[in-house]
């Protein structure tokens, strides 16, 4: 699977601009699926039928990342910019971006601050692409970059930026391979636009109507230095959504989650997740009501250009998601 | 002056009932069919000329921000709230029309002569300021202005030989815009144009609307945000007056479909009409709602610059105004169902 | 029933947003009598029907919320509960209050707090932050790690009072009342002729963002709309406008959220049928299942019926039972004066002969 993350996580795809990511994606699974489409918002849906017994699912991992929007070229080409989903100041400063044209820049901070010892406000930053003036940048306004960082392997911890939520498309891709056989009526949702607000899955959800749907995404951990409690830990396993800001669990969903991971003697954690939701969140209010759960990869240092993962958690994750569509 | 009558009529949300009858008249005779919805959205339909299938939505919203009563002081004065942003630092001073009678009614401070040192930094909150429409008893306040009660600026427009000035552009200048694309020539598709309640207080409108059309895609027509003042930092004026129509591709409420852009865009290179590109990630339309509706609605959002939006006077440029209308009609007699791919 | 037993037992009921069981099989004894059909949505909403004397009748859909605020388990550390809020819990009324953890047992806990004499001036000078308190349950670590797990639900534990002049205090009467103001008015309705179908929901998780109104409007489609909810009511503390005396009536919400001509008939009833009420002026979101409700599919007019209550989100919710009772009244007197054309008294213009006209 390393090499289906390493090409995942390294292709282009902020919010509103996922093409390239979804040609990716979608040369992997042509081969795999009964049916392959495109929606009005651009979410990538594939398709795998079952033999019919079972329920239709939803199971959704969004294929956008964080990103930046370039607000305004200055007098000397300095651009300004605007954070395309959950983007932290902080993470920025010394961070180099790429556009999708190739152009790279590098982000700095204004040196003369009113309060230095501050995080910096989007205000203060800027990116430079190394132009002299507004005529010769290569950038304009609406231009969108991603962080770049290459894909790295320490040991079974994968680090790189997009893990957030790339690592949960790769989830879905590898069950997609695996799955031989299953009574569902299964629609893998690859959304767009869910760091900007779950805005794919929840119209996906609306043309799929499932009767049960999932998310695979990331989740934080518990278990850095000086870091809020939170019980989920890297290498413990997938976590099994219970709750996050966004969504409460179906109580039948993420028993069912349970069942499996023990009938499959699979590891697993329980998360309760403080500042943060899911593609779930969104499916679970289309039309009259959808009972949806989600299957968390535990990750450190999410939103950041360095997202951290274990491989045995993600194996663990597609095993987990295996159990239950292979099940009644 | 469609813009001036719009303008100078009074709509706070949930209150949009004068300004519904002005457009009403206005466009009954252009269209195939209309009706007033639950929520109080004219959806009207002119059909197209083909039956290529495509629902095309066009929307502008017809509420603007403003006050409510929510309760009366001893003496007399008004207690009130804000409908919509209102920055509430833009009312002491201000001229206003209380209820359905347009009641004059102002808005005043403690005077300058009487403050402590330090009290000129302070900003009274919307708490603390009262309305006083010249009553002597709370009786009385409650009589004329019973709590609900909506209160708008008073502000007549006035017209310059290049700008324009009034309030409430956010969006009767959307509304004039569509009322003009409406009266013209009908289009190959079937046009939806929605005129919407309720948008400064949650894009409230424009979603039971999308619902109801279920369009295959929608413009929406805007008045939005010209901050292009002096500044001490070389930075975005977000849009500028002069500068012709204002295309946003993304806000905090929506990022616009690239193909409605590019439709625009190319449009308005071949024909020469100036247009520019709104700041990124400042604000929130109609799209907003528009977009995620059912399996979702590729959209895109196009506004006529104005200044000082949300404050008592707002002020735009004509040519922008004319430019916003004619690259709108011209987009959507190019409009075809490849522009609106998403699988590209 | 008495009111104020009825008050009781609904507060008592535990269902705090998303596991609203016990208090669903509670409100569904006390509905499954006075209605036709009673069914759970997919998110555990209840949804009681009541069929309305006209074949073609138009439907009402009536919501008030029965989760509650509460909290969750978050992690254990050396026997004690870490926690988070489910909903707006407020942390200030946490520190020394008695608790239920529903883990594999239901365990009597108490939501720890550190002696004045061993805190610093300045700890002592603000609420205890999310990640300092508590629940202790007085077992070893062993027993608790084997009873507890992260994402067991946890509940206030507290009786319902009645204090003077028919005013009762307890946890959970937002929105309880609400739904005790339902129960009234459908015990009222049993021996009231009404045209419309009635549809009367105990939505679940509006405190984690209005969800059980989301999904059960769109599954109803309602052509009408009220919501019962709590609404601040005034106490020392509190500055007017916006907080409503107790024992005054209950209120009427006007504002973008609400018809105005729905409002209208609301004040219409209560002044027909003498009972005191307020007018609400909400130029915003309500913060009610109403907000949610009216834009449903292709909208739904909406009103909203408020009981004052003091000391939202705290342990001591208070009420007035009397606005209790008024509200089920109103409701009930609304309902049996539905004429079966009203939507058309709700169009808000008429459009000229040639366009067409949709109810």
């Amino acid at each position: 699977m390393r090499e289906l993350i390493r090409k995942l996580v390294e292709t282009y795809g902020p919010s509103g601009a996922e093409e390239k990511i979804r040609a990716a994606i979608r040369a992997e699974v042509t081969s795999l699926a009964d049916e392959v489409r495109v929606d009005p918002l651009g979410s990538l849906i594939v398709r795998k039928q079952g033999s019919g017994e079972g329920k239709r699912i939803a199971v959704a991992a969004h294929m956008d990342e964080i990103g930046i929007m370039v607000t305004y070229v200055d007098e000397k080409g300095f651009a300004r910019f605007t954070r395309i989903g959950g983007v932290l100041p902080l993470t920025c400063v010394g961070a180099r971006v790429l556009f999708a044209s190739g152009v790279t820049g590098v982000i700095s901070v204004e040196n003369k601050r009113d309060d230095p010892g501050k995080v910096p406000r989007f205000e203060q930053l800027y990116i430079d692409v190394g132009a002299s003036s507004r005529d010769d940048c290569p950038v304009r306004v609406g231009d969108a970059a991603v962080f770049i960082q290459p894909f790295a392997v320490q040991g079974t911890r994968l680090i790189a930026k997009a893990m957030d939520d790339r690592i949960g498309c790769a989830v879905l891709i590898e069950t997609l391979r695996r799955l031989k056989h299953t009574p569902h009526d299964v629609h893998f949702v690859f959304s767009v636009q869910e760091e900007v607000g779950l805005r794919g899955a929840y119209t996906s959800a609306y043309g799929i109507e499932p009767d049960m749907a999932l998310a695979v995404d990331v989740t934080r951990t518990g278990d850095t230095p000086e870091c809020y409690p939170m019980a989920v830990e890297l290498g413990k396993g997938p976590a099994i959504k219970v709750q996050d800001t966004g969504m409460i669990s179906h109580p039948v969903v993420r028993e069912l989650l349970v069942q499996r991971a023990e009938a499959g003697h699979i590891p697993y954690q329980l998360e309760v997740l403080e500042g943060g939701s899911t593609d779930a969140a969104a499916m679970q209010l289309t039309r009259a009501g959808v009972p949806a759960g989600c299957i968390s990869i535990p990750c450190r240092y999410v939103h950041s250009p360095s997202e951290m993962v274990d491989e045995r958690d993600v194996e663990n994750g597609v095993r987990l998601l295996l159990e239950v569509l292979q099940a009644n | 002056m469609m813009l001036k009558e719009l303008s100078e009529a009074t709509g706070v949300s949930g209150d949009e009932e004068n300004v519904r009858s002005i457009l009403l008249r206005a466009i009954r005779e252009h269209v195939d069919e209309v009706r007033v919805d639950a929520l109080g959205n004219i959806l009207a339909l002119k059909r197209g000329t083909t039956q290529n299938g495509l629902r095309v939505m066009l929307a502008a919203h017809m509420d603007e921000v403003g006050l409510m009563v929510v309760g009366h002081d001893g003496d007399g004065f008004l207690r009130v709230r804000t409908v919509g942003g209102v920055d509430p630092r833009l009312l002491p001073g201000a001229a206003l029309e209380v209820g359905p009678d347009h009641l004059p009614g102002v808005i005043g401070i403690k005077p300058i002569h009487l403050l402590k040192s330090g009290e000129e930094q302070q900003v009274p909150s919307i708490e603390d300021l009262v309305v006083d429409i010249g009553a002597t008893s709370k009786d009385e306040a409650t009589k004329l202005a019973p709590p609900g009660t909506y209160i708008t600026f008073a502000t007549r427009f006035r017209e310059g030989s290049i700008t324009v000035s009034g309030k409430a552009f956010d969006d009767r200048a959307g509304c004039a815009v569509l009322v003009e694309i409406v009266r013209g020539e009908r289009f190959p598709f079937d046009l939806h144009a929605a005129f919407t309640v309720q948008e400064e207080v949650g894009l409230r409108g424009a979603r039971v609307a999308a619902y109801a059309i279920a369009p295959n895609c929608a413009f929406v027509l805007e008045g939005t945000v010209a901050d292009d003042l002096p500044k001490d930092k070389d930075s975005s004026p977000t849009t500028r007056l002069g500068h012709g129509p204002a295309i946003t591709l993304m806000d905090n409420t929506f990022i616009a479909h690239r193909g409605l852009v590019r439709l625009l865009t190319d449009t308005a290179e071949a024909l020469g009409i100036p247009y520019q590109f709104k700041q990124p990630g400042i604000g929130g339309t109609d799209a907003g709602a528009i977009h995620t509706s059912r399996e979702g609605v590729p959209s895109a959002t196009v506004a006529v610059p104005c200044r000082y939006i949300h404050s008592p006077v707002s002020l735009l440029n004509l040519d922008d105004f004319n430019n916003t209308i004619t690259l709108m009609r011209e987009a959507l007699a190019r409009l075809t169902s490849s522009t609106l791919r998403s699988d590209l | 029933m008495e009111t104020i037993s009825l008050l009781k037992q609904l507060t008592e009921a535990v269902g705090i947003a998303g596991r609203e069981a016990p208090v669903r099989a509670l409100i569904t004894q006390l509905w499954q009598p006075l209605v036709d059909e009673i069914r759970e949505d997919k998110l555990g909403s209840l949804i009681a029907f009541k069929r309305g004397a006209d074949t073609s009748a138009p439907k009402l859909m009536l919501a008030a919320h029965m989760d509650e605020i509460g909290l969750v388990v978050t992690g254990i550390e050396e026997g004690f509960i870490r926690i988070a809020r489910v909903g707006g819990t407020d942390r200030r009324v946490l520190p020394g209050l008695e608790v239920t953890v529903h883990g594999r047992e239901e365990l009597p806990g108490i939501v720890a707090s550190r002696p004045p004499h061993v805190l610093s001036e300045e700890e002592r000078k603000s609420p205890v932050p999310w990640d300092k308190l508590f629940v202790d349950v007085g077992l070893p670590a062993a027993q608790v790690e084997a009873l507890v797990s992260v994402g067991d639900f946890i509940s206030v534990r507290r009786e319902t009072v009645e204090l003077k002049n028919r005013r009762v205090a307890g946890k959970a009467m937002d929105d309880r009342a609400g739904v005790a103001a339902i129960t009234l008015a459908l015990e009222h309705l049993s021996y009231m002729r009404h045209s419309w179908d009635v549809f009367a929901v105990a939505t679940a998780q509006e405190e984690t963002g209005l969800k059980g109104a989301i999904t059960t409007a769109y599954g109803i489609a309602p052509d009408l709309a009220v919501a019962l909810d709590v609404t601040f009511g005034k106490h020392p503390g509190v500055s007017e406008p916006g907080v409503w005396p107790l024992g005054e009536g209950p209120t009427i919400g006007i504002g973008p959220n609400f018809h105005p001509r729905l409002a209208a008939r609301l004040r219409e009833v209560a002044e027909a049928h003498e009972i005191p009420y307020k007018l609400d002026p909400l130029p915003g979101a309500s913060g009610t299942d109403a907000w949610a409700i009216q834009v449903s599919r292709e909208g739904v007019p909406t009103a909203l019926i408020g009981i004052p209550l003091r000391y939202m989100h705290q342990p001591v919710e208070m009420l007035a039972a009397q606005d209790v009772e008024r509200a089920g009244r109103l409701l009930a007197s609304f309902i049996a004066g539905l004429e079966a054309d009203f939507l058309k008294k709700l169009a808000w213009d008429t459009p000229t002969d040639e366009s067409e006209r949709r109810q």
